[in-house]
């Protein structure tokens, strides 16, 4: 994808040039509180307000943002991470003095670019021209100062034979050029910036790219809001973590990145798995419980791709049986079998007879070379005489994996060694 | 001397949105701006361009002339130059409804730059006036040619006119700040005010010299009007000397107490509504 060249071009050139982390502020922002009324029955005309005129107090406050406090330094790449509904647009908001805070304080050192989003202001009706001059002077520019930095703007998104044309005419990658070309040019202190670095063809991207390196060399600072994960380990110095309005962590990038993955999957819907299924129970043997934990005995139900898998059912023993084995196999959300194994149920003297009362704990650590994705776990236990089945138990623990690359096709990524080289053997 | 960098900028605090937010130069820049290029979109975006801005006040005083000197006959006798005075009129109180009217959707209008960008809320309400004052200084042209060609002599007095619209414009001006962000509110205030509109359009001595009346305490009543002195003043200055000031319609200078009350009044919540609601608006959107 030419996206990812772009960014991985962007992002090789040497991970940040350093700022000073003693330096200068550029941002600072104290116990900022954020939230908004929800009425729960919107009141929108007057009627309405005369016909009922207390329904207006029938609202609920949510909480967009709870306590926020942060530093960004002067010519910091600063990513800010969060799902949809964390709060982290409503901050960048606040930042874009587009919202007023109820609480707290935001400083600022230098002049802002008060967009959170590009081509915002574009008018379709009128030209490049009129438009580029407008955008600029609200970027903060005067008008004469964007008209002597028109050719450039128009130079750099390469749009200069249509300069006279209404933007209406324009392809939706011309706009976008033409609006990240008004930003760069108009040179403020501090960029707020909203998912828009996979914009244009891949030219226009390493354009973009070098734009950016300059930026940073010129001791810009840069916000950046995203849930590209990517982006933020590759070109943040430091990013933030934002959950529930309220900052969960503060720092590494890659650190962020982590527990960012880890947060999507906790919030992902239980799923219907987790009822206990009828037949997890027979005469002769029960399960007791499955799960998968970390290698501290704590309960995961999402673990990263690469980790170990450290699966753990119980089983209670109901009755005396000559013996038992439990298979399991592993499936994904498909219902599809990924791979399966088994084994043998033992006392604690190595024999196979088990007593009514006994209770056996099946250990399985397991390379975890699933891709991401929702996985769940089917058992079955059978008698060992005559390999029929004991007890059924569908769907007995369910799991999520993340990290690693994610996949198109197939389930798993197995080590491998791979090469492809010129050779005289080829076609031989 | 701090051991700072020479580019380090000092820390300021950041206020939130606000009708001014961004510093006066770039809100005059963008006043100006956004008014110039609205007007020249609607004058080099249509075929007719500037005909049209003409041609409805144009037909509405054709319309208006032949019913008032042709089928009720009241307009030329009472006053002098009586279709001037109707033209007049009829422009003057087009800049107003045009503003007030397009400043009523034009926060909703400007929807993305409110949500999405530092914007100076009040350019938004003020830039549809200011076009629409551009609007008024081409007709006001046409209505020159007229007043010549009808052959009222110039006087000094004709210098005292942009007193009167100044007091016009600033009505203008607080009428529509106060519909702007009331209408983010209030989706009925669109409905109401081209009513109210309506109304002040035959409360104001427009269609008829205002002695055509001929009952004192009507045309007192109707210099409750706020609108109403300036457009009799405007009438005394340019037209006819001889014409009833707005002072003696009012019955005294104590007549005009209620219409500058009310004009004061429409000011002060048009600027009272618009600061309240102004760091809010990208929320009520």
């Amino acid at each position: 994808m030419p996206a990812d060249d772009a960014i991985a071009s962007f992002s090789n050139a040497d991970r940040p040039p350093p700022f000073d982390p003693t330096g200068p502020l550029a941002i600072e922002v104290g116990d900022l509180h954020k939230s908004f009324s929800i009425p729960t029955n919107r009141v929108d005309s007057l009627k309405e307000r005369i016909v009922h005129p207390f329904s207006g107090h029938d609202h609920r406050e949510l909480r967009a943002l709870d306590g926020v406090s942060f530093e960004v330094h002067q010519g910091e790449f600063f990513g800010i991470v969060g799902r949809n509904g964390s709060g982290k647009s409503t901050l960048l908001k606040l930042l874009a003095s587009i919202y007023r805070a109820d609480a707290g304080k935001i400083r600022m050192a230098g002049r802002l670019a008060p967009f959170i989003e590009l081509g915002v202001g574009f008018n379709p009706e009128l030209t490049a021209r009129e438009n580029v001059v407008l955008n600029g002077v609200m970027m903060g520019l005067t008008p004469q100062e964007t008209r002597n930095r028109l050719d450039a703007i128009v130079e750099f998104a390469e749009l200069t034979e249509f300069i006279d044309l209404k933007l209406k005419n324009y392809s939706s990658g011309m706009l976008v050029r033409l609006a990240f070309a008004v930003m760069m040019e108009a040179d403020a202190d501090i960029l707020l910036i909203d998912e828009v670095l996979a914009v244009g063809d891949a030219a226009f991207q390493q354009k973009c790219a070098d734009a950016f390196r300059e930026m940073k060399a010129a001791g810009k600072t840069i916000v950046l809001v995203t849930h590209e994960m990517r982006t933020v380990e590759e070109y943040c110095h430091r990013a933030m973590l934002v959950s529930d309005g309220r900052i969960r962590y503060i720092g590494d990038p890659e650190e962020v990145g982590r527990r960012y993955l880890q947060l999507n999957f906790e919030h992902e819907p239980e799923p219907a798995a987790e009822v206990e299924a009828p037949e997890q129970t027979s005469d002769e043997v029960r399960l007791l419980e499955a799960w998968i934990e970390d290698a501290d005995g704590n309960r995961l139900d999402n673990l990263e791709h690469g980790s170990e898998l450290r699966l753990r059912v119980d089983f209670e023993v109901l009755q005396d049986v000559p013996g038992l084995e439990v298979g399991f196999v592993i499936a994904n959300a498909d219902g599809v079998g990924i791979f399966q194994f088994a084994v043998r149920m033992l006392n604690a003297s190595g024999g196979k007879e088990l007593a009514a009362g006994e209770r056996v704990r099946v250990s399985a650590d397991i390379e975890n070379l699933l891709v991401q994705g929702h996985y769940f776990v089917h058992s079955a236990v059978n008698r060992i005489e005559d390999k029929s089945i004991a007890l059924h138990a569908h769907e007995c623990v369910d799991f999520v994996v993340f990290g690693g690359e994610p996949q198109a096709h197939g389930n798993v990524r197995l080590p491998m060694r791979i090469s492809a080289v010129v050779s005289d053997e080829a076609g031989r | 001397m701090s051991e700072r960098p020479a580019n380090a900028a000092e820390l300021k605090e950041v206020r939130g949105p606000s009708a001014l937010g961004g510093g006066w130069r770039r809100f005059f820049d963008l006043l100006w701006l956004m008014s110039v290029t609205e007007f020249k979109r609607i004058y080099f975006g249509t075929v007719l361009g500037y005909l049209w801005s003409l041609i409805r006040p144009l037909m509405l005083f054709g319309v208006l002339l032949f019913v008032f000197t042709k089928v009720f006959k009241i307009g030329t006798e009472q006053a002098e130059y009586y279709p001037v005075l109707l033209l007049l009129g009829i422009v003057l109180f087009t800049f107003f409804q045009e503003a007030t009217q397009n400043a009523v959707g034009s926060v909703i209008a400007q929807e993305g730059v409110v949500r999405k960008t530092q914007f100076p809320r009040l350019v938004i309400p003020l830039s549809t006036v200011i076009t629409s004052g551009l609007n008024f200084c081409l007709n006001l042209v046409v209505v020159f040619g007229f007043i010549l060609a009808f052959g009222v002599d110039p006087k000094w007095t004709w210098l005292l006119l942009p007193v009167a619209l100044l007091a016009l414009a600033v009505l203008t001006a607080a009428t529509s700040m106060a519909l702007s962000v009331l209408f983010v509110r209030f989706r009925d205030v669109a409905i109401i005010w081209t009513v109210l509109a309506q109304v002040l359009f035959y409360a104001t001595p427009i269609l008829y010299p205002i002695e055509a009346l001929g009952d004192e305490t009507y045309e007192r009543l109707l210099m409750v009007n706020p609108l109403a002195p300036i457009f009799q003043q405007v009438r005394v200055w340019m037209l006819e000397p001889g014409a009833p000031s707005a002072v003696d319609v009012a019955g005294g200078a104590a007549g005009l107490i209620p219409a500058a009350v009310i004009y004061v009044a429409v000011c002060v919540l048009g600027v009272w509504v618009f600061r309240r609601e102004a760091p809010r608006i990208a929320e009520e959107l």
